[in-house]
């Protein structure tokens, strides 16, 4: 298009180049994000319906399953209590160390999740600082399920105080304020006042916070000794099956994590659709 | 005392009864990438006979990763009662680190390998570019896929094998077979960091005319991925893949499971355990067993680590460590 028309004509100028942006941006989703995921179900089904249930109704991907969950359960609630009690702290108070402590929450953003199970494997393995000790009573953390949650809290620490802290910056403490004016008492104030207006940005952190709980893969394989059974986790018994040429087993086992990530999405898809401008008004751009 | 004499032989007596009851024992066996399928037979056909012999229940954990890998968490506190790896090296590092007794290739016949493998080559079907020994992997227009043997185990004996093929040749010496693999890795187009991705590279995303692999997973993987679609060459002079196996000595001790673990790793040896190791690919070393699956297993010369390059410590050290031969392939050297 030559310039002089599109002086002439600055409406279709505009549309065109809405709709070249507009196919750039689908162009891409469809590459990158739909038809990877539509290969994860293609592939987890090429032999049938039998072999895709036949895989996932084995004892290990149950185990999978159940380990996946409750790392997740115990992680989440752990990283909510935290990020509360960090974001608080970071918007309510002023003390000495308050930037250092920023830096820190976003500390397992910055560092490579193998990097952080190593730490951990430094740590608590035989090799390490307190292994001997460990070893010596009994404990077991480093390949174990207290290692996994440990990791996991680790790497997912984040992402509930990054939700709250820019939120509760721009809400201020004035509504709190009012409250202890008015008689109320800590607790009281935290949970009619606080709470009820953090909670769509609480909510929001859980679900990201969940969804790379379940998901989480580089800290986890440090940790874990893929102990079939045991120890593995959903993303690590996908690269199991995978690595041992069982291709539908592995794609059975990565579509049902997709889902749950499919389930995550849709649940923040639905609050933002019901609540979409109280979370407007608020949330920060999400990680 | 005299009081206590029947009280004593009561409690003998209990405690003999429940050992003939039998004890919940576990076992944990870590493993390398592509052995679910074998261990998963073999040991229901130990817990069995363990259960038929001495009356205990014997539950077998394992867990299964990247040779190296599974070595470094067992040296990190991974409980394994019994190793059985891909290569003696990550067997050896255990020793280094005392969980496993110096000598523990001779404790078990054939070097401590209950089965073997060989390295042979997987090409697509109708065998387009004609490729029947090493010296055809060389050859103008031949794309081959291989490891980086920097960070796989199962390249290492890939390249051993293309080396000790140079060597064996008439007038063979080190500086031609120094020349052949350097051209080899010249054929070379993506330098995976894992068998298992050069098997990707090669089936899924077809690229190369021909992946170097183990026999078993070459096996393995045309069962999974579709006959109709590979051919499996094997040369006609390879290494002989020794996956070698032990018991934890450190671990087994502590968790009062030697008589289990020896028994097992024993096991893999037995006639039944052979032919469990054959219907998963494995080369057999109990002859009538191997007679039974000669179909399966075309002969051909083979040559084992020790012999041509001392061992795996004096290999690693020779070849892949920093500074190593293959780091002196290089374009430019």
């Amino acid at each position: 298009m030559n310039p002089a028309v599109g002086r002439r004509k600055p409406g279709l100028t505009r549309r065109l180049v809405r709709l070249a942006l507009i196919l750039l941006a689908l162009v891409f989703l469809l590459l990158f994000l739909v038809l990877p995921l539509a290969a994860v179900f293609v592939e987890a089904f090429r032999q049938g319906v039998e072999p895709y249930l036949e895989s996932i109704r084995q004892p290990e991907a149950l185990s999978a399953i159940r380990l996946t969950l409750l790392v997740a359960a115990i992680a989440v609630p752990l990283n909510v209590v935290f990020g509360v009690a960090a974001a608080w702290a970071m918007t309510r108070f002023e003390f000495r160390g308050k930037a250092l402590l920023g830096a820190l929450i976003d500390l397992p953003f910055s560092v490579s999740p193998v990097i952080s199970g190593l730490v951990y494997v430094l740590l608590f393995g035989a090799q390490g600082w307190f292994g001997p000790w460990l070893e010596a009573h009994g404990v077991k953390i480093i390949f174990a399920v207290p290692g996994l949650v440990l990791a996991t809290v680790f790497i997912t620490l984040p992402f509930v105080a990054r939700e709250l802290i820019p939120l509760m910056q721009s809400q201020g403490s004035e509504e709190e304020q009012a409250a202890r004016v008015l008689g109320a008492s800590g607790w009281q104030m935290f949970f009619r006042v606080t709470l009820p207006n953090i909670r769509w940005a609480l909510l929001y952190g859980v679900l990201l916070c969940n969804a790379r709980a379940m998901g989480e893969f580089g800290a986890v394989s440090v940790v874990s000794g893929h102990i079939r059974g045991l120890t593995t986790t959903m993303p690590l018994e996908v690269e199991m099956r995978y690595n041992e040429y069982d291709y539908v087993g592995a794609f059975a086992v990565a579509s049902l994590l997709a889902l749950l990530a499919l389930l995550t999405l849709g649940i923040k898809t639905l609050l933002e659709w019901r609540y979409g401008d109280e979370l407007a008004a608020h949330a920060p751009g999400g990680h | 005392m005299r009081k206590l004499f029947p009280v004593l032989l009561a409690m003998m007596g209990v405690l003999l009864a429940s050992v003939a009851m039998g004890k919940d024992i576990t076992l944990l066996n870590v493993s390398y990438d592509p052995t679910r399928e074998l261990y998963r037979q073999i040991n229901t056909a130990f817990v069995a006979q363990w259960k038929a012999q001495h009356g205990d229940s014997v539950t077998v954990q394992m867990s299964h990763g990247g040779s190296g890998k599974q070595a470094r968490s067992v040296v990190d506190g991974l409980p394994a009662d019994v190793v059985t790896l891909a290569l003696g090296y990550d067997i050896d590092a255990l020793a280094d680190h005392g969980l496993v007794a110096k000598n523990w290739q001779q404790r078990l016949p054939d070097n401590a390998t209950p089965y073997t493998s060989t390295i042979v080559f997987l090409v697509r079907k109708g065998n387009p570019k004609g490729i029947k020994d090493w010296a055809d992997l060389v050859k103008p227009g031949v794309q081959v896929v291989t490891p980086n043997p920097k960070s796989s185990g199962g390249a290492r004996w890939n390249f051993l094998a293309a080396w000790g093929y140079a060597l064996k040749q008439p007038a063979g010496n080190d500086d031609k077979a120094k020349a052949f693999v350097r051209e080899l890795y010249k054929h070379v187009p993506v330098l995976d960091t894992g068998a298992r991705g050069a098997t990707n590279t090669f089936v899924q995303r077809g690229i190369g005319d021909v992946l170097i692999a183990w026999e078993n997973e070459a096996l393995l993987a045309r069962q999974q991925l579709g006959k109709d679609k590979f051919e499996i060459v094997v040369p006609s002079i390879t290494i002989l893949a020794e996956p070698p196996v032990a018991v934890v000595d450190a671990n087994a001790d502590k968790h009062g499971t030697r008589a289990v673990a020896e028994a097992y790793v024993q096991f893999l040896y037995s006639p039944q355990g052979q032919e469990i190791a054959a219907k998963n690919y494995y080369r057999p070393r109990l002859a009538d067993v191997a007679a039974r699956y000669a179909s399966q297993f075309p002969t051909t010369h083979t040559f084992t680590v020790d012999e041509l390059f001392g061992g795996w410590r004096k290999a690693q050290a020779r070849f892949f460590n920093d500074g190593g031969v293959f780091d002196q392939l290089g374009p430019g050297s």
